[in-house]
């Protein structure tokens, strides 16, 4: 199997063609999305009639662009001109966007070619897929298990080779997790540094944009196209896009590494392994480790599921049958609404506006938002304190391995646990990404975690990458 | 004004919310323009379609600064928060506004009888969109459907909300024409009531001096002048009508009915909405720089109150008349000409009275209008060779072609009457009505209008009213 790098050089050169990796493609989808439920949508049509689009200019001696004629594969909660987008919501079941989010406009530019729309949990709550209104998704790797979420076939998409690469979001830990449990590497960049423009909103304070796949550097080659200012986000950061491909080799020698217990305490004892492994790796390569305690990240959890439902409860708010998606007719208008929104939303999603609606109600808001909020502060100092002694963090991505269907969809909150140390990162804004290392039960991948300050994509993509020649992926 | 009895005393605070002149609507590049076709000036964004997000208009925030500063507020660095709830017209269901965190705060607007009145804050919000509801009543019950247009929505707006300053209607009616004249003066709005384009809310409550305040009623939504001031009345007596029989004043909002001269409940406090305010996380903090707000304070334009102080110190001893037409030519922006004619030598009082009066019906024409024509104008009626009939309508030519007033009363035949031949004139009327002419000269000054009237009815108007008057004393 290419890898983007080889795809995009491949098509370049002529050694391949866009037709030629989107037929490739096209196939390995069919070979198995009936069993994995990985795409909800495959755009075939657009993307063979995209792919000789790219061979003429190629053909016509243009130069396309960096990831010419690789296809990818997109969470179905970006919107794409004219292609189904439903974040796996029946709310918008044969919905179309009339417009694109600015990812897919880069991803074009670059010469990219959209495949289809992934599965996900509704509206990118949950960390399993079992939450979409269209099926779970399968784990590629072993198909009675979870592929995680809520970028759960995204991640399957990459690690069932269907495309190279593939987008996510990431809330609380959307990419990381699937990532991990796939055995795939996930990026979380830093907040602002990919535009959400179309990206359908869960939680705006802390929704982002990152790439998947199977190698660090593609997920760095990604990123670059992917990351720059756009004045369509007041959230994007208005500064240059980082260099990330050509920084991808720079090792860690020098660097302090913080190994910090609260992200790696209470995991199986494969993935404390695992974790103990990959700083040893980094202490080789010429890091130095310095273990570290940040005890307010425990706190993380609760304001998170304080912060993202608030927002989540005013974001999904236009989900009313007024303007788009769908109608379940009532007598008069707010009847109207309430008929919507008991058909269109899911159990989760009924759950988190409730929780969310709750934290923003007068006379608790204080207790609750504000509280969390307090807690969002606390958590910014204690990394932005942590940045100050060490360069970057190490930790697990989960407590576990890929978990089996059903065994923590009875119990909401053994669930919200599996993200417990992905979710502090987005409280800070900061980036973190995950890279495989090491294997657990039933040989199911294990993704350690790696987390840095602001704008430290190249630092932590170059010490992935040391960690991915160690396991064994040079 | 109604005089409120048994010393009650009303306290009235007003909200007022002007749509901002851009080119473009608040978050969005949408035109903001009143009148299109329906949902035609509409995008992702305005639309509330999913993944859509808004980006601050600078030129909103200018305008706001600009009513700001002429408001003598402060600029402070300011935040969006989202005002949740579910209603159709609101394409998100929230809608962004400032909340805990305004633009502008801490201001006042002094009034012309001397008053002022604090200003609490003037923060930015968006519009929402317009419904029609089609069938039954018209109104949302019964309706058999609704239409909702969308152009309105995201359209940026400023709310002004005044401190309970203001004691009696027609105070609140005179604020309310001030911050209208700031509104126009500023460029933020075009102060069109009729469209929508300034609406008023008013907190009323009633006390008896000195006392705290009392429980205030909200009436929303006022869209003329007339209105506010009829409202207010109706709703401070209201209420006392119900304290004096023993009653108490429920914290409500009403509805003015223009109709029957009455206000209504529309929802009592305990119905309230909770909006679930919090910081919109799509937005980030507002904070203009001291040299952005340096420039806007800079290429700010003098406001009402100065504009009429300049007109008013060319009156020598202004009258309560000339004082209205002053306000008059303030509000038609014509202060300008007027300083221009008084400058090359017109009599400044007949040129304010001849501008808010001549033209007030199209204050464009006045910009083509040659300042040495009209100052010639006034001058011929000031030394009798035109009557006062005569030189409006020297003018009306003047404005509609252009020209030399003195050919142009020439042509009209508007010579001016030898003394022989209104002498002659003269005579004759005093024949005609011997009682009317003893009673003249017996001393009753009355009658020289009746007989300048009989004088100018049969010249056809020709006669100069002073000359008329010369005659008669002449003869008494």
């Amino acid at each position: 199997m290419k890898t983007a790098q080889q795809i995009a050089t491949a098509v370049t050169t002529g050694a391949s063609s866009a037709t030629a990796e989107v037929q490739a493609s096209l196939a390995a989808i069919a070979a198995r999305n009936d069993e994995l439920n990985v795409f909800l949508y495959v755009d075939g049509e657009r993307a063979t009639a995209a792919a000789a689009a790219i061979d003429e200019r190629i053909a016509r001696g243009e130069t396309v662009g960096p990831l010419a004629g690789v296809p990818i594969a997109i969470k179905d909660n970006l919107c794409q001109i004219d292609v189904p987008t439903t974040c796996s919501s029946k709310m918008l079941e044969g919905w179309r966007p009339p417009y694109n989010a600015t990812v897919i406009d880069r991803l074009v530019a670059a010469g990219a070619i959209p495949m289809g729309k992934t599965n996900l949990d509704e509206f990118a709550m949950g960390s399993s897929t079992e939450n979409s209104a269209f099926g779970p998704t399968r784990n590629p790797l072993d198909p009675a298990r979870v592929p995680g979420g809520s970028s759960g076939g995204s991640a399957a998409a990459v690690a069932a080779d269907m495309t190279t690469i593939s987008l996510g979001s990431d809330t609380g830990g959307s990419i990381r997790q699937p990532a991990a449990l796939c055995g795939i590497v996930g990026v979380k960049p830093t907040y602002g540094l990919v535009s959400r423009y179309g990206l359908i909103a869960f939680a705006s304070s802390l929704d982002q944009i990152g790439p998947f796949s199977k190698t660090v550097t593609d997920s760095a080659l990604l990123l670059e196209v992917l990351a720059g200012y756009d004045p369509m986000d007041s959230t994007s950061l208005n500064e240059p896009a980082p260099s990330l491909v050509a920084h991808v080799n720079d090792g860690v020698a020098g660097k302090r590494v913080g190994l910090v217990k609260e992200l790696y305490e209470g995991s199986d004892p494969e993935v404390l392994a695992s974790v103990a492994k990959a700083a040893d790796a980094l202490r080789e390569a010429g890091a130095e480790i310095v273990e570290l305690s940040i005890p307010e990240l425990s706190l993380g959890l609760s304001a998170y599921y304080l912060i993202a439902p608030a927002e989540a409860s005013s974001n999904l708010a236009r989900y009313d049958g007024v303007r788009f998606g769908n109608r379940v007719d009532g007598a008069d208008v707010t009847a109207m609404m309430e008929a919507t929104r008991t058909m269109g939303f899911g159990a989760e999603v009924k759950r988190r506006i409730m929780l969310g609606t709750y934290a923003l109600s007068a006379g608790y808001f204080d207790a609750y938002y504000g509280q969390a909020l307090k807690v969002r502060t606390l958590t910014i100092n204690a990394f932005a304190k942590a940045y100050a002694q060490v360069d970057f963090l190490l930790g697990a991505t989960t407590p576990g391995v890929a978990f089996e269907f059903g065994t923590k969809t009875k119990d909401p909150m053994a669930m919200y646990l599996n993200d417990v140390f992905t979710i502090p990162t987005n409280l800070a804004g900061d980036p973190a990404l995950s890279v495989p290392f090491g294997t657990g039960e039933a040989d199911l991948p294990i993704g350690v975690q790696l987390l840095g300050p602001g704008r430290s994509e190249a630092t932590l993509l170059a010490a992935a990458r040391v960690l991915e020649i160690a396991d064994g992926r040079p | 004004m109604t005089q409120l009895p048994n010393g009650w005393e009303m306290v009235v605070g007003l909200e007022v919310h002007t749509e901002l002149l851009t080119k473009s609507k608040l978050f969005c590049g949408c035109e903001n323009h009143f009148g299109n076709e329906p949902n035609s000036n509409v995008c992702p964004v305005c639309l509330g379609l999913p993944g859509s997000l808004p980006v601050l208009n600078e030129h909103a925030v200018e305008l706001a600064m600009r009513i700001g500063m002429a408001l003598h507020c402060t600029i402070a660095p300011s935040t969006f928060h989202r005002k949740n709830y579910f209603y159709p017209d609101q394409s998100k269901d929230y809608q962004i506004s400032q909340y805990d965190l305004p633009i502008n705060a801490n201001g006042y607007l002094d009034l012309p009888d001397g008053s002022r009145v604090g200003i609490e804050r003037a923060h930015m919000e968006e519009d929402t969109g317009k419904t029609t509801h089609v069938g039954g009543s018209g109104r949302l019950a019964g309706a058999d459907r609704s239409l909702v247009d969308y152009n309105r929505c995201g359209v940026p707006l400023v709310e002004i909300v005044s401190a309970p300053d203001i004691r009696s209607s027609a105070q609140a009616r005179d604020y309310a024409a001030e911050l209208r004249g700031i509104l126009i003066a500023t460029g933020a709005s075009d102060g069109r009531m009729e469209e929508g384009s300034m609406r008023i809310d008013a907190n009323v409550s009633v006390r008896k001096a000195g006392e705290p305040f009392g429980t205030r009623c909200e009436i929303k939504n006022l869209n003329s002048l007339r209105s506010l001031q009829r409202a207010i009345d109706y709703e401070a007596l209201r209420q006392i009508e119900l304290l004096e029989e023993g009653g108490t004043v429920r914290q409500e909002t009403r509805h003015w009915d223009e109709v029957m001269g009455e206000t209504s409940t529309l929802r009592v406090k305990e119905d309230a909405e909770d909006y679930r305010y919090f910081r919109d996380p799509d937005l980030v903090d507002l904070a203009p720089s001291q040299a952005w707000q340096d420039a806007v304070r800079a290429a700010l334009p003098a406001m009402p109150a100065e504009r009429r102080a300049a007109v008013v110190a060319t009156l020598t001893t202004p009258t309560s008349a000339q004082l209205d037409a002053v306000e008059v030519v303030i509000d038609l922006g014509l202060e300008r000409f007027v300083h221009a004619v008084v400058a090359a030598g017109g009599d400044a009082a007949l040129a304010i009275s001849r501008v808010a009066n001549e033209l007030a019906a199209n204050p464009e024409q006045a910009t083509s209008l040659d300042v040495a024509s009209f100052v010639t104008t006034l001058s011929m009626e000031l030394s009798g060779a035109l009557s006062a009939t005569q030189a409006k309508d020297v003018l009306a030519t003047l404005l509609a072609n252009g020209g030399d007033p003195e050919a142009i009363a020439k042509a009209k035949g508007y010579e001016q009457m030898s003394t022989d031949s209104l002498g002659a004139i003269v005579d004759e009327l005093i024949a005609a009505n011997p009682d009317e002419w003893g009673r003249y000269k017996g001393g009753d000054d009355k009658l020289a209008g009746f007989f300048t009237g009989l004088v100018m009815k049969a010249t056809k108007g020709q006669a100069n009213g002073k000359a008329v008057v010369a005659e008669l004393q002449q003869r008494r």
